[in-house]
């Protein structure tokens, strides 16, 4: 028997699910009191290098209801060639290619080992991948020049047969015909109009399909063509389309912002893909310079003394387009989801570009969602670049237009999941009443996902207390999750797992030994940000300090992801998009940064996230997921500037100072987004990022009571993990009744 | 006195005959000899017949005599009453007189050519009748016995002429109900011809004179009883008051056996003469009677002196008097040595009676009315002349021309008249011969001209009857005649060419009142103060001083202003003056820009405004002393204060938010839906625009234009193009979002075509290769214009857009349009509902485009029902034109298209303008017709106005003018050069103010009166039933005459129409308005027509509007280069079927040719002989070395080059398909839609004058 930690991690390598508790407790009103709910963090596409994709398809439990795959936790009747679902228990006969079947001659969804499996939909034709530009042309020049170098660059990283658009934008909203020979041409719409896809089908000319549409994907084809070519046609014709781009011609007069149609120019993109590719997995890959300024969606004004709301305007309610421009964007989220397409953004602007507003485009389709400053920094060079990654089989590390779907066993129902994706409404015998996150179905749509891509969701123990579950019951869950392959393949993964019940008054212990508290530290995280994203601030505080979690929500508390203060309403969605998305590790990282000192006293060591590690002979490496920061003590930064590191004798102190260097080239080169890589040293401006992170257990306050030369006092009147400990304690004890 | 006149009348005369085929006759002079040799023959045979229409000469001097006698009264008094007894006298007798007429007329100068006899079969009827009337004066005689029976006596006649025509004037009562007429005039008629027959025989006798002369004593005698007889019997035939007319005019014919008489007397010499030339000058004299023909006419008015004798008085009277020796001597001279008598006779009479000169225009007539004399000649031989006169006097009868005369003359006929007549009615039978063209068959008939002594008599006549006497004598005389004879009545051709003879000086400006020369006369101006006749003409230049005179003429007042005319390089374009940054100097008050009306005083440092009288402060910089006369001295180095048409540099004052304007821009927008594509109009407008571009309109030639160019193409959506020049290729951006248009880029719209070449070329190379494969048939229009619009918006500038579309907007968007064409609807109240937009969208589209100054020029190609009335509304609204292609091929229309295209898009322009007009106190500018947009009651604002549109605008009263000062008017127009420069054009008029309305009558101007009325009906068909319109003007048409006759012409019998001399062709003017097809539709015409039609009037210039209502017809067998032919009149009688002529709108262009052409000008002009393998399609001719070809073409070429809009050449080949097309610009016919002859119109305004008289 392993221990806990190594089921879980065991578990995780394998299906990519980390349950909060990994016994369940048997009850409704036992798993009520644990405070902490039965859920899971739930990775669909974890990368799984040993699992070749099975070339037919599932099987699957022939009741209406229930329509679970076949999997190592059914019985078989081998003889009989029959199987019961351990779901809803029905006896279901094998299909006829089954008929070889033995105890020896086992398909591989029936070996535990295949607790994971990934079969391969033979039927339907190759979906191809479609690629939608949707760019920004009110930037400067210099930006403009590095997008559509990074343009250029990615038509190179995609397939051949890969369809690309690309729809450009300022103040009008221009869809460029692709492949035309001479003359290029292109349609512009206004930019202060929405248009439902009607329109935008009439107006593109894409109506005459209807004819057409027997035929199936075909003729898809030929009406988007114009619009949507693939790469190896019009590989040129694009590039140097794009190398033609211009900054948006139309005057900007002084004290305005430029009129950036923004709202429009994704509804027509929402629009030209819904009329030409539904349900095919496509990405609408949007890039902006700043807020859109007009028509529908806009965020702001195009009076630059008329600042873009912040959140001291959002409290106040003094907000004049935020609910219109929430609005719109939901709407279009909601269509490109339920056609399986994805929003990515990327914003790249020094002032707010409206995230806030646009943030359910990408949550709701599993886009993207890149903040920088500009264009021409590396951080969205790269980032970019990263998300064509290909795998070993040389596929893109990126799935289209999934639906993720859960069965779970009698006893246990699903609440809802919280993550990039939209509910289906699929009302179902396993959807609770009790509604989490995104909850009244069984059902979500997840239009993109990649390996890392990560999905709470929450369950509810319905077994009443008088009917008591046999010994050794396990409850069931299984995930499947169809998808579209980069390849074009339609796949199925089904993943099925399994957990012990417990009853919670006699085997209390080994409930909350099975208890995974990293699991149940994001999971909760997670629910608080859904909440803080859906209610007010403070009640989220508070109600999440009812929920006795340790250390972690200490610093949930005071991240980005429910503190606004100090961030803009962009950095907030930024962080909490990402937040929702990402798997474990990296959730942790951002709730709780984590801190490396490097000294000549030892090598590179964890260090506590406080205020009394900054010490002036260390250099601190911090990773915060978003931002990698080195710090150099006092102490170090006097050396450097004195140029001992380019002295031969000092050369152990080039090292030293390399090699938080090297480490963070590491971190920067596998994480996605890119983070922020700052480089500073004590007294320096973006020292700031440091000293807002650690636990300010030494302030202007008490630094003297210290007495003590170790760490730097942080200016804060926040509270220190100390104070709140007390705190805690304190009501834990009084409330304990 | 005859050769005065002859010179005169020469030139008339000559006109007219080519016109009539005298030209044939002119050839034929060579061949008079033979005409004479007939008239030798008269005795001997009746090829005198051919004589006779050698009298046409003589009768065209009747007939001018007629017309001279309408219109030489001050009124010429169209003898409408007798005109009209004729037509209804024509009805009733019809059959016969009518005949007659025709024949007279047409065959009479045909026929007579060919003998009565082989003409005849020609015109069988018509020849009959004629050969009787004229051969057997006994076929027609017999009925006219009776009639002349009454009359028979020449006291009858003279009676008959004073009273009968006051008689006749009741029966003219009838006569306006024209049908009465007939009936009574049928009788009058018989009994007519059965007189005048008699006196033509007598007459004959005398004309024929020569030969007969000794009947002359008695037939002198005789005959003038006879006419008088005649002349009753005519005034019978008119029984209504036309009839007396005619009678009068027959009486005159019967005068003219007086005449005879002396010319038997004369004649012995002249006829001697004559019969000596028959015999030994026969050919000379013929010959020289043709030339003489001149004389003859001169004999006319000179005639018409003695006729007028009243009226025309001193001139003619001398004349008269002496003309009666004289006259005998021109009948003989027209012969022979008469000729000048003639002469002076006929430049007396023109001059004092522009009367003459109708009957010089009716001479042609005449002529062919020779003929008829002519036949009657062959006839007369035996009585010869005499029969000749007679016949003459039949055809005075024809009397139309009678009429007019008869009126004149019935008061001074007594004595003189019947000396006279008879040449008058040698004018009538020329009138009538003319028609028929026969003239040129008959060359003998020129010999008639010999005749034609007659004819001066008559000319006499005229003057004596200036209005009627003819008419009434020709009546009296031509039973046959019922009808009014078309020469008599007053002929535009007439007119026209007495304009032309009596310009000669260049008309110069300084004279307050005076009006200048008609628009059909070339002639140049001096700008000595007011503003040149090219930028303003008035319908009167002497205004009523008071309202309620105004009221009463019902003539209207208003001027039609062309503010950016071209002017001929022979005249300075008006200067600009510039008076620095304050601007203009203007008045304070009604702020009047500086003009030559502006009173110095207080020794240069104030000015009193000639509009309002207030005192303004002249600023320093602008002072300048005052010389002894009160000028400042610098009065003539500068424009605005020595000239009346000038224009001053605009500062930021008078620009659009106080900015000079940028440079305009011209946007071509083009369809390219099937159709367009399939027409081959996109690749054509491809291809030109290459070429074109470098053609944008600039002010300095050296310099390259300023405008700029965008494209745009579009069916269901819009493509405009980025042609920046940075480009490599063009790009082109499609919105479909038509419902809410934009323009979708801004840099790389409009651009420099130097700069953007390469980009632009490719760009239009490409356009027709993009949509070569279109489906699309669906177009969208609204959004079109406003694309242009926003795009100008955008470019804040102002410019024009080129809009070449194809068919009815149906797609969905904005402005969107469904057929509403319903036939059904015409002629009922709901037919206005057509002629207004379908949809409100074009106005406020309009009123947009207006503010931007963005004018809109449309080329429509449609094949189908486009509804013009609501396409044009935004092109009307913004001062821009249509152009419309019906079923355009580019094959046959290209040329057309193209021309229009380069003339439209090089033609000088100016930008986001606006137009006031300032008068002087006491009358204000009330109405505006034309191409503009109007937000006030007062300022005319125009996106675009270019130097084809003219403003028509109408002045009130709204107190009194003075005669000392006249009354003022300053139209200032406030414009954008196409280059971009800000500039204020001011026109300066005066005119004079009368307490009397004789002096309104006397400077009316009628082309410019028609201008006005047919804007004004036009417009009025939006509101009111077409009928009403119809109703209205006429109406007013009858008011304005009616007041002239009531308060202005002499005492006469109400049975004379009397029409003012400058309003003489005002009738026949109205009724093609009336008959025009916007006012009264064929079948054939489509709404979309009418529409377009409707708006091309409503910018028309005088002389548009002129040639389009009265085309022009030229007969062009005898071009000469360089020389212009003269006209004849719109009908189809005085085509000949050996002719070939060409008629021109101003928007079409045919080519008749008649079908018995020889075969060598076939040849000349075709390059084919044969009349049958002449290519109807063409729309070139082909390029021939002969001088006729050459001639030709350059006159075709002149004639494109004169109006503004291309005319496309129709060959159109005698009784050919076509043809209908081309008669129905024959406006002096009845119209196949309904609409009234020339003469029965003629007539019934005469009773509608009559029952506003009563």
């Amino acid at each position: 028997m392993t221990t806990f930690p190594e089921y879980i991690a065991q578990n995780e390598e394998r299906d990519g699910v980390r349950f909060s508790w990994n016994v369940w407790p048997s009850s409704r009103l036992e798993a009520t009191r644990m405070v902490v709910p039965v859920a899971a963090l739930f990775t669909p596409l974890k990368e799984r290098t040993d699992l070749p994709p099975i070339q037919y398809e599932p099987v699957l439990c022939s009741r209406a209801t229930c329509r679970a795959v076949l999997n190592p936790l059914c019985q078989v009747d081998y003889r009989a060639k029959l199987w019961a679902c351990n779901f809803c228990y029905q006896r279901n006969q094998f299909p006829p290619s089954y008929a070889g079947i033995s105890e020896v001659n086992q398909p591989a969804e029936l070996l535990p080992l295949f607790s994971t499996i990934e079969y391969v939909v033979q039927r339907g034709p190759q979906m191809p991948l479609v690629f939608l530009y949707v760019v920004d042309t009110c930037m400067e020049d210099e930006d403009l020049q590095a997008l559509k170098e990074s343009l250029q660059m990615s038509l190179s990283l995609l397939p051949p047969t890969a369809l690309v658009g690309l729809i450009t934008f300022g103040r009008m909203v221009q869809v460029h015909e692709l492949g035309c020979e001479g003359i290029s041409k292109s349609y512009v719409f206004r930019g202060t109009k929405d248009l439902n896809a009607k329109q935008l089908q009439e107006m593109l000319g894409l109506t005459k399909p209807s004819a057409a549409q027997g035929r199936g994907g075909i003729p898809h084809c030929e009406f988007s063509c114009r619009f949507l070519q693939p790469v190896q046609k019009i590989d040129m014709n694009l590039t140097d389309l794009l190398g033609e781009l211009q900054r948006d011609p139309w005057p900007v007069t002084q004290g305005k912002r430029p009129l950036r149609s923004l709202g429009v120019a994704m509804s027509i993109a929402v629009g030209l893909l819904e009329c030409t590719f539904p349900n095919t997995g496509a990405r609408i890959m949007t890039f902006i310079g700043g807020p859109a300024t007009q028509g529908p969606g806009m965020v702001v004004g195009d009076e630059l003394k008329t600042p873009i709301r912040s959140w001291h305007d959002i409290e106040k309610d003094n907000t004049k387009f935020m609910k219109k421009a929430t609005k719109h964007y939901e709407s279009l989220a909601n269509r490109a989801s339920s056609n399986g397409h994805i929003i990515d953004i990327y914003a790249c602007a020094l002032d707010q570009t409206g995230l806030l507003e646009m943030k359910c485009c990408t949550n709701y389709t599993g886009g993207y969602m890149v903040m920088a400053d500009s264009f021409n920094t590396s951080l969205f060079k790269q980032t970019f670049q990263r998300v064509f990654t290909k795998d070993v089989q040389g596929s893109f590390k990126m799935a289209f237009a999934a639906t993720l779907e859960i069965k779970t066993s009698r006893e246990i129902k699903v609440s809802g999941a919280i993550g990039p994706c939209v509910s289906l409404n699929a009302k179902g015998p396993c959807v609770s009443e009790n509604e989490i996150g995104t909850g009244g179905t069984c059902q979500w749509k997840v239009c993109g996902l990649d390996p890392s891509t990560t999905l709470a969701l929450y369950f509810e123990v319905v077994n009443q207390h008088n009917a008591p579950i046999p010994q050794g019951g396990r409850g069931a869950i299984q995930f499947v999750t169809q998808y579209q392959h980069s390849s074009g393949q339609r796949r199925i993964r089904v993943t099925t797992t399994a957990r012990n019940w417990a009853d919670a008054q006699t085997q209390i212990q080994s409930i909350a030994a099975s208890f995974d508290q990293e699991a149940a530290a994001i999971l909760m995280a997670r629910l608080a940000v859904y909440r803080a994203e859906t209610e007010e601030g403070p009640d989220v505080l508070r109600w999440l300090d009812r929920q006795l979690i340790r250390l972690f929500m200490f610093h949930l508390r005071r991240s980005p992801f429910l503190q606004v203060f100090n961030n803009s309403p962009d950095e907030s969605s930024y962080y909490r998009h990402h937040f929702n998305r990402q798997d474990l590790t990296q959730a942790l990282i951002m709730i709780q940064p984590v801190l490396y000192a490097y000294s000549f006293n030892g090598p590179p060591e964890p260090v506590l996230l406080d205020s009394s590690s900054i010490l002036p002979d260390r250099i601190l490496l911090m990773d915060t997921f978003f931002q990698i920061l080195i710090y150099h003590g006092e102490t170090v930064a006097q050396w450097r500037k004195a140029g001992y590191q380019d002295m031969p004798e000092y050369e152990n102190f080039k090292h030293l100072l390399q090699a938080p260097v090297d480490d963070a080239q590491e971190l920067l080169h596998t994480r996605f987004p890119m983070p922020r890589y700052i480089d500073t040293e004590h007294g320096g401006s973006q020292a700031r990022f440091l000293l807002s992170k650690v636990n300010p257990s030494q302030t202007h306050n008490n630094m003297y009571t210290w007495g003590q030369e170790s760490g730097a006092p942080i200016l804060t009147d926040d509270v220190s993990l100390q104070v709140f400990m007390d705190h805690l304690k304190k009501l834990a004890v009084s409330s304990a009744a | 006195m005859n050769v005065n006149q002859h010179t005169p009348m020469a030139s008339p005369y000559g006109q007219p005959q080519p016109s009539f085929g005298q030209p044939g006759y002119a050839p034929l002079d060579g061949s008079y000899p033979a005409p004479y040799a007939p008239y030798n023959g008269p005795a001997s045979a009746y090829q005198p017949g051919a004589p006779p229409q050698g009298y046409s000469p003589f009768t065209s001097f009747p007939s001018k005599a007629l017309a001279a006698n309408p219109v030489s009264d001050l009124p010429s008094p169209l003898d409408l009453g007798p005109v009209r007894g004729p037509p209804t006298s024509g009805p009733p007798p019809v059959s016969a007189p009518q005949q007659y007429n025709q024949y007279s007329q047409s065959q009479g100068s045909m026929q007579n050519g060919p003998p009565p006899p082989t003409q005849a079969p020609p015109r069988p009827a018509v020849s009959q009748p004629y050969n009787q009337g004229a051969m057997n004066l006994s076929g027609p005689h017999p009925s006219y016995p009776q009639h002349y029976g009454p009359p028979s006596t020449m006291q009858q006649v003279t009676n008959q002429m004073t009273g009968m025509q006051i008689t006749s004037g009741p029966p003219t009562a009838a006569g306006p109900g024209y049908a009465p007429p007939h009936s009574s005039q049928p009788p009058v008629s018989t009994g007519y011809s059965a007189a005048p027959q008699a006196s033509y025989t007598q007459a004959p006798p005398p004309v024929s004179s020569a030969p007969t002369q000794p009947p002359p004593p008695s037939g002198p005698a005789a005959p003038q009883q006879y006419y008088s007889g005649p002349p009753p019997s005519s005034q019978q035939p008119f029984n209504s008051s036309l009839p007396p007319t005619s009678q009068q005019q027959q009486q005159f014919t019967s005068s003219v056996p007086p005449h005879p008489p002396p010319q038997q007397t004369l004649p012995p010499s002249s006829y001697s003469g004559p019969v000596p030339t028959q015999s030994q000058p026969p050919v000379p004299p013929v010959s020289q009677a043709q030339q003489s023909f001149p004389t003859p006419q001169p004999p006319f008015s000179s005639a018409p002196p003695p006729v007028s004798q009243s009226s025309f008085a001193t001139g003619p009277p001398p004349s008269a008097p002496g003309s009666f020796p004289p006259q005998g001597p021109p009948p003989s001279s027209q012969p022979g040595s008469f000729p000048p008598p003639g002469p002076p006779l006929t430049s007396a009479p023109s001059c004092q009676y522009p009367g003459p000169m109708p009957p010089q225009q009716q001479p042609p007539p005449s002529q062919p009315s020779p003929y008829h004399s002519g036949h009657h000649p062959p006839r007369p031989q035996m009585p010869p002349t005499s029969m000749a006169q007679s016949n003459h006097l039949p055809p005075g009868p024809q009397g139309p021309a009678g009429p007019p005369g008869p009126l004149q003359q019935p008061p001074s006929q007594p004595g003189m008249q019947t000396g006279y007549p008879p040449q008058q009615n040698g004018a009538f039978g020329q009138v009538r011969g003319p028609q028929p063209g026969y003239s040129g068959p008959y060359p003998g008939q020129p010999n008639y001209g010999a005749p034609a002594p007659a004819p001066p008599a008559q000319k006499r006549l005229d003057p004596d009857a200036i209005p009627s006497p003819q008419a009434s004598d020709m009546p009296a005389v031509q039973k046959p005649r019922h009808r009014i004879d078309p020469d008599a009545i007053p002929s535009p051709i007439q007119v026209i060419e007495d304009d032309k003879a009596k310009t000669t000086e260049p008309f110069t400006t300084g004279v307050r009142g005076q009006a200048p020369p008609l628009v059909t006369t070339n002639f140049q101006v001096q700008d000595q103060g007011n503003a040149s006749p090219r930028f303003i003409r008035c319908t009167a230049y002497n205004m009523p001083c008071t309202a309620d005179m105004a009221k009463q003429s019902q003539v209207p007042l208003a001027a039609v202003i062309k503010p950016l005319a071209t002017l001929p390089p022979d005249e300075a374009p008006p200067l600009v003056v510039d008076h620095g940054e304050s601007g203009p100097i203007r008045c304070n008050r009604c702020k009047a820009y500086m003009c030559p009306y502006m009173q110095f005083i207080e020794g240069g440092r104030r000015f009193q405004c000639g509009f309002c009288s207030c005192v303004t402060e002249v600023p320093p910089h602008y002072f300048q002393h005052l010389d002894h006369t009160g000028k400042r001295v610098d009065c003539y180095d500068r424009p605005e204060l020595s000239l009346g048409s000038y224009e001053f540099l605009a500062t930021v004052d008078y620009c659009k938010n106080n900015k000079l304007p940028p440079p305009p821009a011209f946007i071509f927008l083009i369809d390219v839906s099937y159709n367009a594509v399939k027409s081959g109009m996109v690749n054509i407008v491809c291809q030109e625009l290459k070429t074109l571009l470098d053609c944008l309109p600039r002010e300095n030639p050296e310099v390259e234009s300023a405008v700029r160019v965008g494209f745009v193409t579009y069916n269901k959506v819009l493509h405009f193009y980025n042609v920046k020049s940075s480009l490599a290729q063009p790009q082109m951006m499609v919105v479909s979002d038509v419902s809410d248009m934009f323009v979708p880029l801004l840099d790389g719209f409009l651009v420099n075509v130097n700069e953007s070449r390469q980009v632009i070329e490719s760009l239009l190379d490409q356009i027709p290769e993009m949509f070569a494969d279109t489906r699309e048939t669906e177009t969208v229009f609204g959004p079109v214009i406003q694309a242009g619009l926003e795009a100008l918006k955008a470019a804040d500038c102002a410019g024009k857009l080129f809009v070449f579309h194809t068919s009815l907007p149906i797609a969905e968007a904005p402005g969107k349009l469904k057929n509403r064409e319903d036939k059904k609807l015409i002629g009922t109240d709901k037919e206005k509902s057509l002629f207004q937009p379908q949809v409100g969208f074009y106005s406020s589209l309009a009123k947009e485009c207006v503010a931007q100054g963005c004018c809109v020029d449309l080329f429509l190609f449609p094949n189908q029902y486009v509804d013009v009335a609501t396409l044009a509304v935004v092109p009307v609204s913004t001062g821009g034109s249509v152009y419309k292609y019906t079923y355009f091929q580019a094959q046959s229309d290209q040329e057309r298209f193209l021309n229009d295209l380069r003339r439209d898009v090089q033609k000088l322009v100016g930008f986001d303008a606006v137009m006031r007009v300032r008068t002087s106190t006491g009358i204000r500018a009330t109405d505006f017709f034309g191409s503009f947009y109007m937000s006030n009651t007062t300022d005319v604002e125009l996106a675009g106005l270019d130097c084809d549109k003219a403003i028509t605008v109408e002045f009130k009263h709204d107190d009194k003018l003075s005669e000392e000062t006249g009354a003022l008017m300053q139209c200032a127009v406030l414009y954008t050069s196409c280059s971009g420069q800000r500039r204020l054009r001011v026109h300066n008029m005066a005119v004079n103010c009368c307490s009397q309305l004789a002096d309104l009558y006397r400077n009316c101007e009628t082309d410019t009166i028609i201008n006005y009325f047919s804007k004004y009906a036009f417009r009025g068909v939006l509101s009111n039933p077409t009928k009403a319109v119809r109703e209205t003007l006429v109406n007013q048409c009858a008011q304005i005459l009616a007041c002239y006759r009531k308060n202005c012409a002499s005492p006469s019998s109400a049975g004379q129409l009397i029409l003012p001399e400058c309003m003489k062709l005002l009738p026949v003017y109205l009724n093609c308005v009336l008959k025009s097809d916007v006012l009264l539709p064929g079948a054939d015409v489509s709404l979309d027509d009418r529409a377009y039609l409707r708006q091309l009037i409503s910018c028309m210039d005088v002389a548009e509007s002129h040639v389009f209502f009265y085309p022009r017809l030229l007969p062009v067998m005898k071009l000469e280069s360089g020389s212009l032919p003269v006209a004849v009149r719109d009908s189809e009688e005085r085509l000949s079927k050996g002719g070939v002529y060409l008629l021109e709108t101003g928007l079409h262009l045919f080519l008749w040719v008649g079908a018995s052409v020889q075969q060598e000008l076939l040849l000349n002009i075709f390059g084919t002989p044969s009349f049958s393998q002449i290519d109807s399609n063409v729309t070139s001719l082909p390029v021939l070395d002969n001088p006729i070809s050459q001639a030709l073409r350059e006159l075709i070429y002149s004639f494109r080059a004169q109006r503004s809009r291309y005319m496309k050449l129709m060959v159109v080949k005698q009784e050919d398909r076509a043809e209908l097309i081309f008669r129905h610009f024959l406006v002096e016919d009845k119209s196949a839609s309904g609409g009234a002859s020339y003469v029965d119109f003629l007539c019934h305004m005469h009773k509608e004058i009559r029952q506003l008289l009563s």
